[in-house]
């Protein structure tokens, strides 16, 4: 799977878990630049998207990852 | 909505929510709104939304308290003016073997580990008779799941310094608590945790990265289970079986295969998962479940059927049978019409997807399960939890018997041609007075069971109703009531809060199945009687229209009461003055052996 391929499928996780179809997701995107992006629906958020590309985030990549782009990084060595 | 039923799928669940919510929201359905406090000791946001759709899913609205984060004991053992004031209809406390703090270790001397296991049990005990004393409602405790690590392996659940061991003996001492006390609940973590997986319910990542007590997949399985006990609280149970008899009760298709030739009992492997299902079915009717037939079939076909020698149910078990080759869901809103039920009150079971999209369709609110392989019946059934037992009373046991009463009176009505002369052929005796201890557990169950015959719709728990009875600020009556064919038990409740010379109706119900019985008449003279005892001139009727109550929108008119007020929403209010020379209105029923 390309690096876009991971971000379309990617934005369809996002935009079904904030049930907004209007986000769209980059590399450098953070929390703050999603609305409604917290810590309780960053669970949602990390169970949704290892059920979407059928991974396992350990807890030290959970910790790490910093923006959009290091989640596609680590879902990259994964599949 | 369909993704909420069991079996369903958990990941959906939790990416979906928010629009879940959204849709749910949509539908136009009359809530009936509970506030619920949930007080956790590990973190409960999730299950809160979860457990929020699935409500939702019942046709209960909540509004929710939440504890701050692990705060469970805190924010009930000291003063909270935020909790007073949010006055929950139920608390929940979700704690996990996280939480305790006695859990025994290899230094420990037996005394220790007793002195730690009372101690552990008081904490919560305190707690629970705090809650009692404060907040007077209902509590739903999560009881523990196993430790997910036995570092003595098996001998954990024998020696007395062993965790499986100490879990099961609290576990116990929570259940004893729950046999002796009202308005108390556990659910069943340990049991429900078996059944996912413990590994992978315990999975403690969650509690690591998150301080979820259980893993974020696994909430679903426990909201829906904890929003199970809530609607059986709320009088939100099913409380009939719509069966379907080819490929589901039986192998086989009986009207081309023959009765010698369908798959019952213990000849074959097929005949005996069919038998196993059967007796699960039956055992139903110890709880008070209504069985039903619905099948596409000749009539004799489907009695030579139960009348199969291995048949563990027979004919007799069901209240209807309805076997034709009329549209199902045109049998099923009959058979709930006939039996004074709501078709939403049914399950239908039928292995046929195409029958179970018909019903889904056309009966909406009928639960419709997807039962998949017939090894896969009892546990769909079983898990998705229709019937939850939050009380169980005598009469659940002879509801089946009761259903049945009421057919041949149903029967006999028909072979009279005057209706006067069928209820006095009933012989009906009713006993009308204030509550009494014994029926306490009845009176709170019908005023959460009853939604047609409700004026008012409120609910009450054990402990109001046990409060209302010992107050001598209310008039409050039960009606039990007798006839030839049998004892229909309690089935009407009435009661008022007195005002002065003013008695005001806070509630009025009635079982539909004792209908146009004169039963409501009797009530009636029997209130009016107390009043005139207590010095009462008027009484104040009150009805709240609900999709459901729309039978008794001028019930008060009928009673002899007038009108006073009607609002936009259709709530009315009604007067009666009460004279020295009423007539009583009853003519059928010889009430208190009078």
């Amino acid at each position: 799977m390309s690096r876009e391929e991971i971000f379309d499928k990617l934005n369809e996780v996002f935009r079904d878990v904030f049930d907004d179809d209007s986000i769209t997701v980059k590399d450098e995107t953070t929390a703050a630049d999603v609305d409604g992006w917290d810590s309780h629906m960053h669970i949602s958020l990390i169970d949704a998207v290892e059920e979407e590309f059928e991974i396992r985030f350990d807890m030290k990549t959970v910790v790490k990852m910093k923006n959009v782009g290091e989640m596609v990084d680590e879902i990259e060595k994964q599949i | 909505m369909h993704e909420l039923e069991y079996p369903f799928d958990s990941q959906y669940i939790i990416k979906k929510k928010r629009s879940i919510k959204r849709t749910l929201l949509e539908r136009d359905i009359k809530y009936v709104e509970k506030k619920i406090a949930v007080l956790g000791g590990s973190t409960t946001h999730d299950i809160i939304q979860v457990l929020e759709l699935f409500l939702l899913n019942t046709g209960i609205k909540p509004t929710f308290y939440e504890s701050e984060y692990a705060k469970y004991w805190e924010d009930v053992m000291f003063d909270n003016p935020e909790l007073k004031e949010f006055s929950p209809d139920l608390i929940y406390i979700h704690t996990g073997n996280r939480n305790l703090n006695h859990l025994p270790t290899l230094q420990m001397s037996k005394e220790d580990v007793e002195a730690g296991l009372r101690a552990d049990y008081e904490h919560f005990r305190v707690l629970w008779e705090k809650i009692g004393d404060t907040y007077h409602c209902p509590v739903i405790q999560n009881n523990f799941e196993f430790p997910y690590y036995r570092l003595l392996g098996n001998a954990e659940a024998t020696e007395y310094r062993g965790s499986v061991r100490y879990i099961n003996r609290l576990n116990e001492m929570f259940a004893e608590y729950a046999q002796t006390h009202q308005d108390f609940y556990i659910q069943d973590i340990q049991y429900l945790s078996a059944c996912y997986g413990l590994d992978k319910w315990a999975d403690s990542h969650y509690w690591h990265m998150y301080k979820y007590a259980l893993a974020v997949d696994a909430i679903p399985t426990l909201s829906y289970n904890l929003a199970n006990i809530m609607k059986s609280l709320f009088g939100k149970n099913k409380k009939a079986f719509a069966l379907d008899l080819d490929n589901t009760l039986w192998g086989g298709i009986i009207g081309d295969d023959g009765v010698e030739n369908i798959e019952i009992g213990p000849e074959t492997s097929m005949g005996q998962v069919y038998a196993e299902f059967q007796s699960y079915i039956k055992k139903h009717k110890d709880l008070g479940v209504i069985l039903n037939v619905c099948s596409k079939n000749e009539k004799e076909n489907a009695i030579a059927g139960l009348e199969h020698p291995d048949s563990i149910l027979k004919p007799d078990d069901f209240i209807l049978i309805k076997a034709n080759w009329e549209p199902k869901s045109q049998n099923l809103v009959e058979a709930a019409k006939q039996l004074d039920l709501l078709p939403e009150s049914f399950v239908f079971v039928d292995d046929n997807p195409a029958e179970r999209e018909i019903i889904r369709a056309q009966v909406p609110g009928t639960a419709v399960p997807e039962i998949g392989s017939v090894e896969d019946y009892i546990r769909v059934l079983d898990h998705a939890g229709y019937f939850e037992v939050t009380t169980l009373s005598e009469d659940d046991a002879k509801r089946n018997e009761m259903y049945k009463q009421n057919v041949q009176r149903t029967e006999l009505a028909q072979s009279f041609g005057d209706y006067g002369e069928y209820l006095r052929s009933l012989e009906m005796k009713g006993t009308i007075e204030g509550f009494i201890p014994i029926y306490l557990e009845r009176i709170a169950q019908l005023s959460n069971k009853s939604n047609q015959f409700n004026l008012t719709t409120r609910r009450y728990t054990r402990t109001e109703i046990e409060e209302i009875a010992g107050d001598n600020a209310y008039i409050d009556l039960y009606g039990k009531l007798e006839d030839k064919f049998g004892d229909n038990g309690v089935v009407s409740v009435v009661i008022g809060h007195k005002d002065g010379e003013t008695l005001h109706m806070d509630l009025w119900i009635m079982s539909c199945r004792v209908l146009k019985r004169d039963m409501e008449f009797a009530m009636m003279d029997e209130l009016v009687a107390k009043s005139q005892a207590a010095g009462i001139k008027t009484i104040r009727g009150y009805y709240y229209p609900t999709a459901k109550n729309h039978m008794v929108e001028n019930f008060y008119a009928q009673m002899g009461f007038t009108k006073v007020s009607e609002d936009a929403e259709g709530n009315t209010e009604w007067e009666f003055k009460v004279e020295a020379d009423y007539q009583k209105q009853n003519q059928w029923i010889e009430v208190n052996g009078k």
